[in-house]
Order: C-alpha cells, then structure tokens, then sequence
C-alpha cells in the first residue's frame, strides 16, 4: 500500500507525531481506508531505518516527533511523478464470483447479476448522500466530516476520494449490466433461435408484481 | 402523502399484429412530493415511454397515469396541455427547443401560453437559465449553442415557475460530468423543495441522486433499490 509514501508527504508539511499523522490522513480520505496507530508506528519505524524520517525529539507531552529527510523528500518527489502500476489488477471478488458463477451448473446467474446490481447502487446512492452533505446513512466512520465545503483543502480531498469511490461503483454497475446483456444474448444463440432482433427478450421476464415481490425479499 | 404522479397497471402496446411492441406492461409506480425516482435500463426498454405517459404526451394502452390524483385520460387534449403548461417541467431526450426563439424565450413560452404577462415570464426565465448556469446565453437562439448548453435551456424550461412534477428523459446526456453533477443538484434541491422529480438516466452515477432506482426491462419493472419500495407499493396499490 500507499502508507509509506502517504505519510512521508503529511510529514513534508511539518513535523508530526503518529497520532496527527493519522489524524490528517483521515482527514482528507474520511477514514475510506482506515489507518490504525500501530500501523502508523510500524511504518513510521521502518521509515526511520530507511533514513527517510528521522526522531526529532518528543513534545510536552512525550509524543515522539518524526521529521522528513531530503531523501524522503526524494521519494515523494518520485512518488508524485511516477504514474500508479495497473500491471498486477488487484483480485476482485465479483469477477472471481461471476467467472465460476456461468461455468457452475444450477448457479441462477442472471438472479445474482441482479442482487449485485441492487447492492452496488445503494453503495452508490449512499456515496451520493455523502457528498449532498452526509445527512444519511454512512458507509464509513467519517460521515461527520462535510465534503463540500470548497475552502477547506482537505474537504477538498476527502469529497474526490467519495468520487473515486462513486465512479467505481459506477463502472461495476455498467459492467454488470454488459454482462446481463451479454448472458442474455448467449442465451437466446443457444436456444438455436437465430434472432434477428437482439434485444428481444428471453425469456419473457416475469410480470411486474412477482419482480417487486422478489424485490422486497432482496431488501430484507 | 399523496402521489404526485401515480401510474396503476399501466400498458402501452405500440402497432398490432406482427408488429406489435409491449413498450411497457402492467407498470406501477409512484413519485410522491419531495421525492426523485431514477429510472435504468437498457434501450428499448420503455424509459422514454413512461416518461411520455406520465407527462400526458401518450396515453396507455390500459391502465391509468394520475398527475395530482387527477387521471389524465378523464382530462382531454386541452386538460393535458394545460397541465404540461403548468404543473409539469419536461426535458426531452432530444432537447426539442424551438429553433426561432432564443434561449429565454423557449424557457417563458409555456408561461406565455399560459396567459402570464411577458415580462413576469421573462423574469422567471432569467432565474432558471441562471440556475443551470447559462444566464449569459439568454438572448441566443439554439442553433448558435453547443449540445450542452442546448440541453441546459431544455432544463431551465422545465423547471422554471412552480412545476409540481419534473420529468426529465436523459437530462445529461451532453453534459461533462460536472455540468452533470450540478444538474443533478439541481433536480434534487426541486424536489428537496416539494416537487416530484422522475429522471431517465443510462449513468448510474446520476441515479444514485435519486431516492429510488427503479429498474426497467422489456417494460417490466425487475428491480428497486432505495428507500421504502413496500411502502411505494402500498401507495400504488400494487399489492
Ligand atoms: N411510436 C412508436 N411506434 C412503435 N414502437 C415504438 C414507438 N415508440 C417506442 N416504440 C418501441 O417501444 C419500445 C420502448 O421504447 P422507448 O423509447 O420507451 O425505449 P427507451 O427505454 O427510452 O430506450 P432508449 O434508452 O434507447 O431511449 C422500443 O422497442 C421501441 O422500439
Ligand atoms: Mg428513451
């Protein structure tokens, strides 16, 4: 992960203790990825060792105080500068799930493929409350912070971390529903009905009451 | 409360015989006041049609649209264009703004038809370009706008006045995402006000605006994400 090179640049403003450190990591991320303080300190350590931070001393209170040092301030120079590697995909459950789900026999893909879409678009939607002002339901700890106050640099960050988050699940649902599609298209080829009209249904999906039902037993 | 717009076992079946297409069947739903329904799906799966009932531009093949508890279909043609002039904002898919008025005039011409005087309409026009952010492009006529812009009179006209049902059919199709996002505010800050809002969208990102997300499919509703659908269910008596 991204710690290292996150709390090296926190550090270029000035210097810190654990505690501020996560602190102003939470800040501007609203606590998506939360850090814990022993992990603060392990990394802090291992950074120590590297010569990239360097003790400088405790404050009043007996905070070890961590500054950074010039070839710290290379490698975030360097981090800042060199594009994030796409080239390991992280593992992605839904595609793992889905890839068995079609060669599984007896799994109802098009249910699951459903069920997801439902889930992911209340993600959604719960991202969306959060940047309208976080008066809803929230999906992190951080719902107290308000992302839209355009003077504070750090609601700044925090309200394009909930947008990366926003266009993830956006895409997840634009994926799912291509390969809806796609399942439903191989489906009608392997009924052997060379169907001229693509988009014709089959099967005839159910009629709207049985679909809410259903819906509702989804909900609970 | 009371829906706003209230759709019950609503068919539309375009053409007869060979031809004939189930654009939507046996739909039920409702937006009440306050509240903005998304609805998904792919193409060809009755968005549009919906849309078009629910504003009074089609009638279903069976079934009833209510608008205010007011079934369109007892209303006639002049009951519904007085409707459409008053209670309800509609943004086209295809912008349908009229090529030889300027970008206010657009937006004032169901006010004027209405019967309110030019100036006030006018003055409210001004207000709603504003409010989608193209105060300055009031005195251009469509031909001279981009898509966007187009696309933001088409929206200022739907809105501007009191519309107590906003219907808007892919409102950000020819937006960049931020220009889309505002609208979405927009819409959203209408019905935070009271309106009832129904918006067609293919982005889920803007859906997710809504309170529900109602998913169509070959004119069937298959799915319902958001808050309350039982109690929607109730409301529309689909239960
Ligand atoms: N006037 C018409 N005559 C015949 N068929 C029609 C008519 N209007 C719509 N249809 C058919 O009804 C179905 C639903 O059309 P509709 O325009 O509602 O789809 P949509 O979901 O809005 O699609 P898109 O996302 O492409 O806008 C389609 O199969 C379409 O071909
Ligand atoms: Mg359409």
């Amino acid at each position: 992960m991204s710690v290292k090179q996150a709390l090296l640049a926190l550090l270029e403003q000035g210097p810190m203790y654990g505690y501020q450190l996560r602190a102003e990591f939470e800040q501007r991320t609203g606590a998506t990825w939360p850090l814990n303080v022993g992990q603060v300190y392990t990394t802090l350590t291992r950074l120590e060792r590297d010569g990239l931070v360097a003790g400088a001393g405790a404050d009043d209170e007996g905070h070890v105080i961590y500054r950074v040092t010039p070839a710290g301030r290379d490698e975030v120079a360097a981090w800042f500068s060199t594009p994030v590697a796409r080239t390991q995909p992280p593992r992605d459950e839904l595609a793992i799930k889905l890839a068995l789900a079609v060669t599984v026999p007896g799994v109802d893909v098009g249910r699951m493929i459903q069920q997801q879409r439902t889930a992911t678009m209340t993600a959604l939607q719960d991202y969306t409350r959060l940047k309208r002002g976080g008066r809803a339901t929230t999906p992190t700890p951080s719902g107290d912070l308000d992302p839209n106050d355009p003077n504070d640099p750090n609601d700044l960050a925090w309200s394009l971390v909930l947008d990366s988050l926003v266009f993830a699940a956006e895409a997840e649902i634009r994926w799912l529903d291509h390969c809806e599609s796609r399942l439903r298209r191989a489906a009608v080829e392997n009924a052997g009905r060379p169907d001229p009209v693509v988009e014709r249904p089959s099967p005839v999906p159910e009629p709207v009451e049985t679909a809410k039902a259903e819906t509702t037993e989804t909900a609970r | 409360m009371s829906a706003v717009l209230q759709l019950a076992g609503v068919t539309r079946i375009h053409g007869a015989g060979e031809t004939e297409v189930h654009a939507l069947r046996a739909v039920s739903f409702a937006a009440r006041p306050g509240e903005l329904v998304a609805i998904m799906g792919p193409s060809g799966s009755g968005k549009s049609t919906l849309l078009t009932l629910a504003g009074g531009l089609d009638q279903p093949t069976s079934g009833s649209v209510s608008v205010e508890g007011v079934d369109l279909a007892t209303l006639g043609n002049k009951g519904r264009a007085r409707m459409r002039r008053t209670s309800i904002g509609y943004v086209f898919q295809d912008f349908n703004l009229i090529p030889a008025l300027t970008a206010a005039e657009n937006v004032s011409l169901p006010a004027e038809l209405h019967g309110t005087r030019p100036r006030a309409a006018r003055r409210a026009a001004l207000q709603a370009l504003e409010e989608v952010g193209i105060a300055d492009l009031a005195d251009r006529f469509p031909d001279h706008m981009s898509g966007g812009q187009q696309q933001r009179v088409a929206i200022a006209r739907a809105i501007a006045g009191e519309r107590r049902l906003i219907l808007a059919d892919e409102p950000t199709g020819a937006l960049d995402t931020e220009t889309g996002e505002e609208i979405l505010r927009l819409l959203r800050a209408r019905c935070d006000a009271g309106a009832a809002g129904v918006l067609v969208t293919h982005e889920a990102r803007h859906a997710a605006w809504a309170d529900r997300v109602v998913f169509l499919r070959d004119g069937v509703v298959v799915d319902e994400s958001g808050s309350d659908p039982a109690e929607t269910l109730l409301d529309s008596g689909a239960r």
